[in-house]
């Protein structure tokens, strides 16, 4: 039997070793959302006070769409980072409270902290739908005009702050100075 | 002295290239008869499936379109990816986790009608578990109101 | 305070694992006998750190303490004790420390029972495996580090274990099958260590082949016991749904038999040679591409962790370092191997040859159906499922010939057996079992029934030509209980792993042609009949368990009007979660298993339920138990302890006895009792 014959397995190996490589970004956690560069969809909701929101009440600047809720165990993983966003004041958070129950929501709020300027009441996953929302948590990036610019599905710690929002909104200030 | 042996030699090499080639035909050709697509309910309202394929779909089940019979297994309902809409027919017991907005797969066919004759129904097997076919039907659709459970969310 | 202990001792245990995986590597580079030496004593430690982390991370399952992120996501206040240890591998997290561990195990038995083998040698293969065990714990603590804490604020009460995991089956099957998977490191290691240092002899195979064994026996019972809990827990019906996630185990499994077989040719003869090392990679990256493709998500299943590409990468890396570089060692190494080739064109070795193909083969194809979903979605970006039916249509035939050529190759000679031979040993029992085949069937079913009769045959094949070896090799003794003492544990072990064979044959025959099963709506007091009983729904009523509440129904099976059974199905809602069950009742005996599932309750208070008449079904997993059973007696031959006690360390030595001391061979029947399992 020649040499070459004894590399097939490892050459069969690489083969199916870059199949899965590929493969594992195949079904991908970072769902693209079809609202990405569109505006925000047309809402008339009211916030977790009861009191009426709508387009119109979105921050006009730069600003992160944070789908929450409080039986997501994750949310709270974030919570630290947003509470800090919402301090530092640069850019205002508004919650999606999704699929929630608005008294467990107000409670929750009061103990560990409230980072949003408000956050829409979404019982019954209405918006959630229009949003394209896969789950809580999402984070929505969205520019002064009220454009979706990012989605983010997961947590939104500080390396995920730093290594995808920072960059996306520098990208977002260089590209398209609107904000 | 070699040349029987090499003879040996070659005829065992034959015997198992001739059973390798068989064995990876067969393989072959049984993947190609067992192969089920996948669909979205807005491919197969545009009319992308032949009729009297095997194939799966997956959607969400549509809120308040579950019909049971009360006297029998048969049930029908609708389920849709929120563009468009397919009905299906089936009998027999649905999975524990069916409910009406919740992520399922059908196997089965489409009949004349255009209803879905399922064979099969697969829902969700637990909180922690959305099939990546409804996840991807959903996505090309452009919706998917799923609420997450910890055990999901929590590994992002 | 405790979980940064045993983070601090994971910590200490990839540490001593980087220098178990340096020093006696080095060391038998270089003739350091001193490093060498440092193996038994790192890999206790190893052993005892990793053990230390699985203890502290149990303490915080069993005292709930849920600022601990893993017990917070698997395990709850209300669950009940026993279930809050085992929710320790209810995750990805507890489960890879579990692996880990299982890995350490087997390193300490390695280092415990290698006193036999040559020092260069045991260093090596513990350098290996310290390596190995270096790369899954850098994986837990890069990526899933079963000790980190929920910050700022622990959640007051935990999320809990997925309720078809509170279960008898599922606290063994996991433990089991991962200690049977990485058993197959072993194996990988020795053969490792055999290509570095270039000596792939009949010793190498010898010392290989208890750890191969043994390995192959647990991943048998590991299997058995999953799919046991799949049919009770999952409620199909089923026992085997060629689902990805339950494949892989089945591709180790297909891969470690044929290594099982191939190594005991390579022993004997001092052929197959590289094909053995290679298959010993094989049935090991199967045991990590399992890993990878339950960790990464890759393919989404029923009892996939969840998704998280980063894993993935990371498992990927390894798979790549250890299998990509273990085959790209054989690629250099092994045509420097010489193989003997003195064996004829019928002969044992042909038919064991003939068994690894076939056993590859169906490896081969397994693989390629659980992928193919995924190769085709890279290629195409199309979605597709591959049937049950592709794995039925490839599995069948193969087995069919597998089973054939078992009843020849044991009573077939090494080097050159003559077809005529092969007649008049197996002639007459092929008839009978060819006639057994059709009888059985028509006097037990009155019927005709080509898939009965093919199953009912091909068991009577294996079990008549085992008996007529056993006759045959105590015809010539004094007695015939002389002759089996004389016949060794090799030798019954290979033929009781065959018994189970066909024991699992008549299982699967019977249970996947002649399972009858009805879904149906029944009123209290409604009777449907199915496969000649009748059950008979008698009431309903409503149950308040530890951790669920549930509805319980209560069916009566009666058979001509005697009283058979009576099943208790429940429909639970656990409490903690809120999450649906159903808990199927089943009424098991040798011959059949009747069982019920509920589906759903009406309005007016009938309920939904399928009713299952299972023949035969216990015999699938009787038969895993006799297969692992006959490996692990067949490890304990007493060869390979008198033979690793001649110490053959000198390289020549051994060389020649692999070309000369094989001519007893020829001697008749008695080398056969070495045990070819």
């Amino acid at each position: 039997m020649s040499k070459p014959l004894f590399f097939i397995p490892a050459a069969v190996f690489l083969l199916l070793a870059v199949f899965l490589w590929r493969g594992l970004y195949l079904d991908p956690t970072e769902l693209p959302s079809v609202l990405i560069d569109k505006p925000m969809p047309a809402f008339a909701m009211t916030n977790l006070a009861d009191e009426p929101v709508d387009n119109t009440d979105l921050p006009g600047r730069v600003f992160l769409l944070n789908v929450w809720g409080s039986y997501c165990l994750p949310c709270l993983v974030e919570h630290p980072t947003l509470m800090r966003l919402s301090e530092e004041g640069e850019f205002p958070v508004v919650g999606v409270n999704y699929k929630d129950r608005q008294p467990l929501a107000l409670d929750w709020l009061e103990l560990h902290g409230n980072p949003f300027e408000y956050s829409i009441l979404d019982e019954d996953g209405r918006f959630g739908i229009d949003l394209g929302v896969y789950g809580a948590p999402e984070t929505f990036l969205v520019d002064g005009e009220g454009v979706i610019r990012y989605r983010h599905v997961g947590v939104l710690d500080e390396t995920v702050w730093r290594d995808v929002f920072a960059p996306a909104i520098a990208e977002l200030r260089a590209g398209a100075p609107r904000s | 002295m070699m040349k029987p042996h090499r003879r040996k030699r070659l005829g065992i090499i034959l015997f198992i290239a001739t059973g390798l080639s068989v064995a990876a035909g067969l393989t072959l050709y049984a993947l190609s008869q067992n192969i089920n697509m996948f669909y979205s309910p807005s491919q197969v309202a545009n009319g992308e499936v032949g009729a009297d394929t095997m194939f799966r779909i997956g959607g969400m089940v549509k809120d308040g379109s579950v019909d049971q019979r009360a006297d029998s297994l048969a049930v029908s309902f609708v389920t849709t990816d929120f563009v468009h809409e397919v009905p299906i027919e089936y009998e027999g017991i649905l999975p524990d986790l069916f409910r009406e907005g919740q992520g399922i797969v059908a196997e089965g066919r489409l009949d004349t009608a255009g209803v879905f004759q399922a064979s099969r129904v697969l829902a969700k097997h637990d909180e922690n578990y959305m099939s990546p076919e409804v996840k991807a039907a959903l996505e090309r659709a452009g919706a998917s109101p799923e609420s997450h459970r910890f055990g999901e969310s929590a590994e992002y | 305070m405790i979980p940064e202990l045993g983070q601090f001792s994971l910590i200490l245990a990839f540490c001593l694992s980087l220098l178990l995986g340096a020093l006696p590597l080095a060391g038998a580079a270089t003739g350091n006998a001193l490093w060498m030496s440092l193996g038994r004593p790192l890999s206790a430690g190893l052993f005892v750190f990793l053990g230390l982390c699985l203890l502290i991370l149990g303490h915080a399952f069993v005292t709930d303490d849920f600022s601990v992120r893993v017990v917070a996501a698997q395990s709850n206040s209300l669950l009940p004790m026993q279930y809050k240890f085992t929710a320790l591998w209810g995750g990805h997290e507890g489960s890879f420390l579990l692996w880990t561990f299982m890995l350490a195990g087997w390193i300490l038995a390695v280092s415990l029972f290698s006193a036999d083998m040559p020092r260069e040698f045991t260093a090596r293969v513990l350098g290996v495996l310290g390596l190995l065990c270096a790369s899954y714990i850098l994986f837990m603590l890069a990526t899933s580090n079963p000790f980190d804490r929920m910050t700022p604020v622990p959640p007051a009460d935990g999320a809990d274990l997925n309720s078809a995991l509170q279960d008898i089956g599922f606290i063994l099957h996991p433990p089991t099958l991962y200690m049977g998977y990485v058993g197959f490191s072993v194996v990988f290691a020795f053969a490792i260590a055999a290509l570095l240092s270039g000596r792939l002899d009949a010793a190498w195979a010898r010392w290989s082949r208890p750890w191969a064994n043994v390995s192959w026996a647990i991943l048998t019972i590991g299997i058995a016991l999953g799919s046991w809990w799949a049919y009770y827990e999952l409620g199909w019906g089923g026992w085997w749904a060629w689902d990805p996630v339950e494949n892989p185990p089945l591709i180790t499994w297909l891969f470690g038999a044929a290594l099982i077989h191939s190594l005991a040719v390579s022993e004997k003869r001092g052929v197959f040679k590289s094909w053995t090392v290679l298959l010993a990679i094989l049935a090991f990256g199967g045991s990590l591409l399992g890993t990878f493709i339950t960790r990464s998500g890759l393919l989404t299943s029923v009892h996939a962790f969840a998704s998280d590409p980063s894993r993935g990468v990371f498992i990927l890396a390894i798979l790549g370092v250890f299998v990509g570089g273990a085959l790209l060692l054989f690629a250099l190494r092994a045509p420097l191997i010489k193989s003997g080739f003195g064996f004829g064109s019928l002969s044992r070795e042909v038919f064991l040859l003939a068994n690894n193909i076939i056993l590859a083969v169906a490896a081969a194809s397994v693989f390629l159906g659980t992928l193919f979903p995924m190769f085709y979605q890279a290629i195409t970006g199309d979605l597709i499922s591959i049937g049950p039916p592709y794995f039925n249509v490839i599995f069948v035939p193969l087995m069919i010939l597998l089973i054939v050529l078992l009843g020849i190759g044991p009573v077939s000679r090494w080097k050159k057996t003559s077809g005529a031979y092969l007649w008049r040993q197996l002639g007459k029992l092929a008839v009978a079992s060819a006639l057994i085949g059709v009888a059985l069937p028509l006097i037990v079913l009155l019927d005709v029934s080509i898939p009965a009769t093919i199953a009912v045959a091909l068991a009577a094949w294996i079990v008549l030509t085992i008996g007529r070896d056993l006759r045959a090799k105590t015809a010539n003794k004094p007695s015939r209980w002389r002759g089996l003492r004389s016949l060794g544990y090799g030798y019954f072990g290979m033929q009781g792993a065959h018994f189970g064979v066909a024991v699992m044959l008549v299982g699967v025959a019977m249970t996947s042609w002649f399972s009858s099963e009805t879904s149906v709506l029944l009123r209290p007091g409604e009777t449907v009949a199915l496969g000649g009983y009748d059950f008979r729904f008698a009431g309903a009523e409503r149950i308040a368990g530890p951790n669920y509440n549930a509805d319980r129904a209560t069916v009566m099976v009666t058979r001509n009007g005697a009283e058979v059974a009576e099943l208790q199905p429940e429909l639970r809602v656990y409490l903690a979660s809120g999450a649906p069950s159903t808990e199927m009742a089943i009424d098991p005996s040798l011959l059949r298993d009747l069982f019920v599932t509920p589906g759903e309750i009406r309005e007016n208070g009938a309920w939904t339920m399928t009713v299952y008449v299972k023949p035969f079904v216990r015999w699938i997993w009787l038969g895993a138990i006799f297969m692992a059973l006959g490996a692990t007696v067949a490890s304990a031959d007493r060869r390979y302890r008198k033979l690793a006690t001649a110490k053959p360390r000198d390289k020549a030595r051994d060389e020649t006895r692999d070309e000369t001391g094989q001519a007893s061979g020829l001697g008749g029947l008695r080398p056969a009792a070495g045990g070819e399992a």
